[in-house]
């Protein structure tokens, strides 16, 4: 299939940044959407332009790194996928697409497709953790049995790949899913429970700092997330924070 | 580093403060809604002596100061919100197809806030600022003629236009604003979640439906 | 043994060595550690644990990843599990049986002492694990689950659904980042390490890239621990992140570092097959799901040829025209046969003509046995008896959704075919990389204060890895190993104070990069970089991939000193230096690709044997088993980087001392 792609360009930081059009022919339906990237890439560098700049690696939809937003969506228009899961199938050919950054105030981008997501490292440093020490001598794992619904639920919650899809689809660019998957991992576990309540006000007010957005419960978020993450971990969060807020 | 905003300042604190003061707003509706029946179902004298009961008896009067708050709260919360979220992206997107993953209400909800917001001060102008400080004549039972001027207000097409198009903006205000509410508050449940969505959607059709057709059944029917 | 290589592994009887060496090493006070800097590059689970550990310890940590957050390493790819010998499940597990089903897992080429210290430590791992909250799979009783993988007999795999890796490598991160925040740990992201800096013969910094200015930046400490991963990108195609290189190791290598068997790559038998020539990587399906996947092919050729060329469903196929080869082949363990088995098989099958997609280069992989086996089971627990066929189907689909739901996910979105309907196509891909910079027994290489972990040492897993191996290893060198056997190094050196980045090393080493990164600018040839890293991957998967021999090989040595030529004089590199560049980091990764993949034959050749994942053909038995030669060849190779020159790397030898477990002939029929 052949296809019109509108890129977004930026130099770096400080550049203001364009789109540009480009045109790729025979690209196959098996490929996935990085593939046509490298396609493209592999056009521009032989007619002599700089290569579309996109964060990518694992390429099986579970580091996080890539990042586009693509004819107006997060990891384009297929449902539990990243942009590296996405196969061109789901374009018909002649189609014209668009591919952005993320974008967030706290998500500034580096150049062309790739955004700062450190943000949400310095959230996880507010509190995204359990405070034990390497040991060798901890509780025998199965000292604590933990029910298995909650377990499951505290999984879903840490599947949560770190993408950012749910900042980049949030209209108000909002963190919350993001930071409630993490909260809800350890609130629903008895290891999160001891501090449970700092951890959320901490996670919280860092989100806060950073300039996300608020929660406005469209459920964008959850739509687009690759992993399908509910926004249930939001109210989970609410609930956590308010509890929190309350008796501290 | 410990945050020390707690209930206030904090984002999901002003979230709170705006499903809390939301639901009660909602509460008042159906308060409201009541009384306004009585022009459909009762007399003219019934509604002045609703109205008069309203503004007269004390305990009503305390909670009418906490209703002017809530609008008030609501509303500046929802403002401080909306501008934060436009920071929080200031660049905008070349192509955002929100309708692929949310509700138009939920998407709109600092438009129709805001709409909403004008409609109560035309509102409050057009009938509860005259009601205190206008100079209504009384009717046979001594109470403040607010009968009269209603349904003179609501015979005039463009008035009940309007009143019908805000009802319209707050119907899906509240089509989203009442499950959000407790979602914000982390009230959900897996068996009662559904419950309480489609008791929300139901109150929006219903409550501002009914609002609605007050002014439209006072524009059309001959007798009032 | 070489008089270069000291193992120092310590004295005494195996299940002894770990405890006696722990309580004998040299402890550095906590008022001392506060004026110790080290280095970790790469934050997988080796990296970010290690990094994590050292942290708490009290060291000051400067921790170096190439992504643009630690959380992404590629570790979060691994999907079955992680071993422990912790026998939960009462099937007879013990540390000696997990030390003795790895060492027999990797053909007889690993160091007794590492392994049964890993088997040792397994357990502590999981106990780590659970207490950061690290959520894995519970059963009703709210107890951890086990399931089985590939040449075990036991259960003592612990997961968490197919996510393992990203459950504990999110673990590790937690706990990194939590050092971050306390300020112990300086994160570098988006920095990649170019060169080692080695002061006085002692490994004192590093040459790092800044990825979004372009700078190159000098990073000075007490040590460096490399835990950037194995080198499996050498081949293109592979299960590993399109990022994933060897240039950390590559540089320690020509610094000083011995690089060991670096011929031993392990080929993973179930991944998703080739579908087109622009594809960039293969991604594998977990092992796990052979213990519900029966794999087979056509028995008949005329039955693999209309497959083939669509005439024919394999659901239409009988199961008497089918070949359960695996099953048929190896009775006693069946579909579970470790990796370097079930490969060989799949490729002996596909090169006689049997394989069943479109390349031939594909075989089954099918759950429909499972799903009935399962959906009786459940048919039974809700007192189903006469379940039509239809509802057995449906219960057992559940229960396999269950178990290995992302995975079939993730296997529709790849192939738009769907698995629980019509069989999986799978094929061998290069998955993980055995071989790694030589390390003794405290995981130092052999410039004293490198210390290396994870993948990127060679230590534990001999020629070939077993499944859910990799994770253990990776955790029980940064948690459990590195944070002891730092101590053996830096405890002479309290009193040294900072490490100038002043230092004449220091200002050779960035200007050697500097010229480096110049010279690809400065080709100004007419290929892109990928074109040679897709020539270089063609040249080692057809030469040093699944099957060698030494006419081969010798083509390879050839072949690839031609392509390195060719590079240098023909690379393509557009943009400049000092900005976020892309194509000129790849362009640096390949290079070092392409010297490796020489002594990657280099090694292959002068090991005149097949065993584990190094299969010659020149020595293999009637039925097409692999041969060892253990008289002659029971060391590890450690190359040491002379002239200058891939080609011309001097051979060491480790040989190797087996006092616990017996060598024989791997049989797993």
């Amino acid at each position: 299939m052949n296809l019109t792609l509108k890129v977004w360009r930026q130099k770096n930081a400080q550049d203001q940044g364009s789109f540009a059009t480009y045109a790729v022919r025979d690209i196959s339906p098996d490929m996935s959407f990085l593939e046509m990237m490298d396609v493209l890439n592999e056009q521009l560098i032989a007619q002599g332009v700089e290569s579309v700049v996109f964060d990518h690696d694992c390429r099986e939809g579970i580091c996080g790194m890539c990042s586009m937003f693509i004819n107006g969506e997060a990891h384009g228009p297929d449902r539990g996928v990243t942009t590296c899961q996405l196969h061109m199938r789901k374009f018909k050919d002649g189609d014209t697409i668009t591919v952005e950054p993320w974008r967030a105030k706290a998500f500034p981008v580096v150049r062309d497709l790739m955004v700062d997501r450190s943000a949400f490292d310095r959230i996880i440093q507010a509190g995204g953790y359990v405070s034990v020490n390497t040991m060798g001598n901890l509780p025998d794992a199965n000292a604590t049995p933990i029910e298995k619904h909650d377990a499951d639920a505290a999984f879903d919650a840490a599947t949560c790949i770190g993408c950012g899809a749910c900042v980049a689809t949030c209209k108000n660019a909002s963190a919350m899913l993001f930071v409630s998957a993490k909260v809800s991992q350890f609130a629903l576990l008895p290891q999160g429970q001891v501090e449970a309540a700092d951890r959320v006000r901490n996670m919280v007010h860092q989100m806060d700092l950073e300039g996300f957005g608020n929660c406005t419960n469209t459920g964008a978020c959850e739509v687009e997330c690759p992993k399908g993450i509910s926004i249930e971990n939001i109210a989970r969060m609410n609930r956590e924070y308010l509890k929190a807020s309350i008796t501290a | 580093m410990s945050s020390q905003r707690g209930l206030f300042g904090s984002s999901l604190a002003r979230k709170y403060w705006m499903a809390l003061t939301g639901l009660f707003l909602i509460t008042f509706l159906v308060v409201h809604l009541l009384g306004n029946l009585t022009i459909v179902f009762g007399t003219g004298e019934d509604f002045n002596a609703y109205a008069a009961f309203m503004t007269s008896f004390p305990p009503i009067k305390i909670v009418s100061y906490l209703l002017y708050a809530s609008i008030v709260l609501h509303a500046a919360d929802g403002i401080v919100l909306a501008r934060q979220n436009r920071a929080a992206r200031p660049v905008a997107y070349g192509t955002y197809n929100g309708a692929a993953n949310a509700g138009w209400a939920s998407r709109n909800m600092a438009l129709l806030g805001i709409f909403t917001l004008l409609f109560i001060l035309v509102h409050m102008k057009s009938f509860w600022f005259e009601m205190h400080f206008g100079t209504l004549g009384l009717d046979a039972k001594g109470n403040k003629d607010l009968f009269t001027l209603t349904t003179a207000a609501f015979e005039q097409v463009w008035y009940t236009a309007f009143y019908v198009v805000a009802m319209v903006a707050l119907g899906f205000h509240l089509w989203h604003g009442f499950q959000s509410a407790f979602q914000t508050l982390g009230w959900t449940h897996p068996t009662y979640t559904p419950i309480v969505q489609f008791v929300g959607r139901a109150f929006a059709v219903l409550v501002c439906g009914a609002f609605a057709l007050i002014p439209l059944y006072v524009l059309i029917s001959p007798n009032v | 043994m070489s008089s270069k290589l000291n193992s120092r592994i310590p004295e005494g009887p195996i299940a002894e060595k770990w405890t006696k060496h722990k309580g004998t090493i040299p402890l550095v006070s906590p008022a001392n550690k506060r004026r110790i800097d080290v280095i970790v590059v790469g934050t997988g689970l080796a990296g970010s644990s290690a990094a994590a550990s050292l942290a708490e310890l009290g060291y000051n940590v400067k921790a170096f990843c190439f992504q643009d957050s630690p959380r992404r390493a590629h570790s979060i790819a691994a999907q079955g599990g992680i071993n422990a010998a912790k026998n939960y499940q009462n099937d007879g597990d013990s540390v000696f049986r997990l030390f003795y089903d790895t060492v027999k897992g990797g053909d007889y080429r690993s160091r007794e002492a590492n392994v049964h210290r890993l088997a040792e430590v397994s357990s502590s791992i999981i106990d780590q694990c659970v207490a950061q909250g690290v959520p894995f799979a519970r059963d009703y009783g709210g107890l951890l689950d086990n399931r089985s993988f590939g040449g075990v007999q036991v259960s003592r795999t612990f997961y968490a659904k197919g996510q393992t890796g990203q459950q504990l490598l999110l673990g590790a991160y937690s706990a990194l980042e939590r050092q971050v925040a306390k300020g112990r740990v300086k994160m570098y992201a988006r920095h990649e390490m170019v060169d080692l800096v080695v002061v006085d013969g002692k490994a004192r910094g590093i040459i790092a890239r800044n990825l979004v200015t372009g700078e190159l930046e000098r990073h000075s400490a007490h040590a460096v621990i490399i835990a950037s991963g194995g080198y499996g990108n050498v081949f293109y195609l592979s299960t590993n992140a399109m990022g994933s290189n060897v240039t950390a190791a590559w540089k320690a290598h020509k610094k000083g570092a011995f690089f060991a068997n670096p011929c031993f790559t392990q080929i993973h038998p179930t991944c998703i097959p080739v579908s087109g020539e622009s594809q960039s990587k293969l991604t594998l399906m977990s092992e796990s799901l052979r213990n519900d996947g029966r794999i087979w092919v056509p028995a008949e050729l005329e039955d693999a040829k209309a497959i083939r060329e669509g005439r024919l469903k394999p659901t239409d196929l009988p199961e008497e025209k089918r070949d359960y080869y695996l099953e048929r082949r190896y009775p006693a363990f069946g579909n579970l046969v470790p990796r370097d088995v079930a490969s060989r098989a799949a490729k002996e099958r596909c090169d006689a003509g049997y394989g069943v997609n479109k390349t031939g280069e594909a075989v089954y992989l099918d759950f429909s046995a499972a799903i009935m086996r399962y959906g009786k089971e459940q048919a039974n627990l809700k007192g189903m008896p006469n379940a039509s066929e239809a509802e057995i189907r449906a219960l057992g689909t559940k229960v396999v959704e269950s178990k290995y739901g992302n995975l079939f996910q993730m296997y529709e979105k790849i192939t738009d075919e769907n698995p629980y309907v019509t069989p999986m196509k799978i094929y061998p891909a290069v998955h993980y990389t055995m071989g790694g910079l030589w390390v003794d027994y405290n995981l130092m290489s052999t410039v004293p204060g490198l210390f290396v972990a994870g993948e990127a040492n060679f230590s534990d897993h001999g020629a070939n890895r077993l499944g859910a191996s990799a994770l253990m290893q990776g955790l029980a060198d940064g948690y459990f190993v590195l944070p002891y056997t730092v101590g053996t190094f830096l405890a002479d050196d309290i009193r040294t104070g900072p490490i100038s980045t002043d230092l004449p090393e220091f200002v050779e080493a960035e200007k050697a990069a500097r010229a480096r990164f110049e010279g690809f600018l400065k080709a100004k040839g007419s290929t892109p970089v990928e074109v040679f890293h897709r020539r270089l991957g063609k040249i080692v998967w057809d030469k040093i991939g699944m099957a060698r021999n030494e006419a081969g090989l010798k083509t390879a040595i050839a072949e690839i000193r031609a392509l390195r030529e060719e590079f240098y004089r023909d690379v393509k590199v557009l943009g400049g230096m000092f900005e976020m560049n892309p194509e000129l980091d790849k362009a640096n990764r390949v290079a070092d690709f392409m010297e490796l993949a020489e002594l990657m034959a280099l090694d292959a050749l002068t090991r005149e044997e097949s065993c584990g994942g190094h299969f010659r053909e020149e020595y293999q038995s009637e039925d097409g088993e692999a041969l060892r030669q253990d008289d002659a060849f029971a060391f590890v190779s450690a190359w040491e980087f002379t002239d200058n020159d891939p080609g011309k790397a001097t051979l060491h030898k480790e040989d190797l001392v087996f006092e616990n477990v017996k060598l024989v002939t791997r049989s797993y029929k």
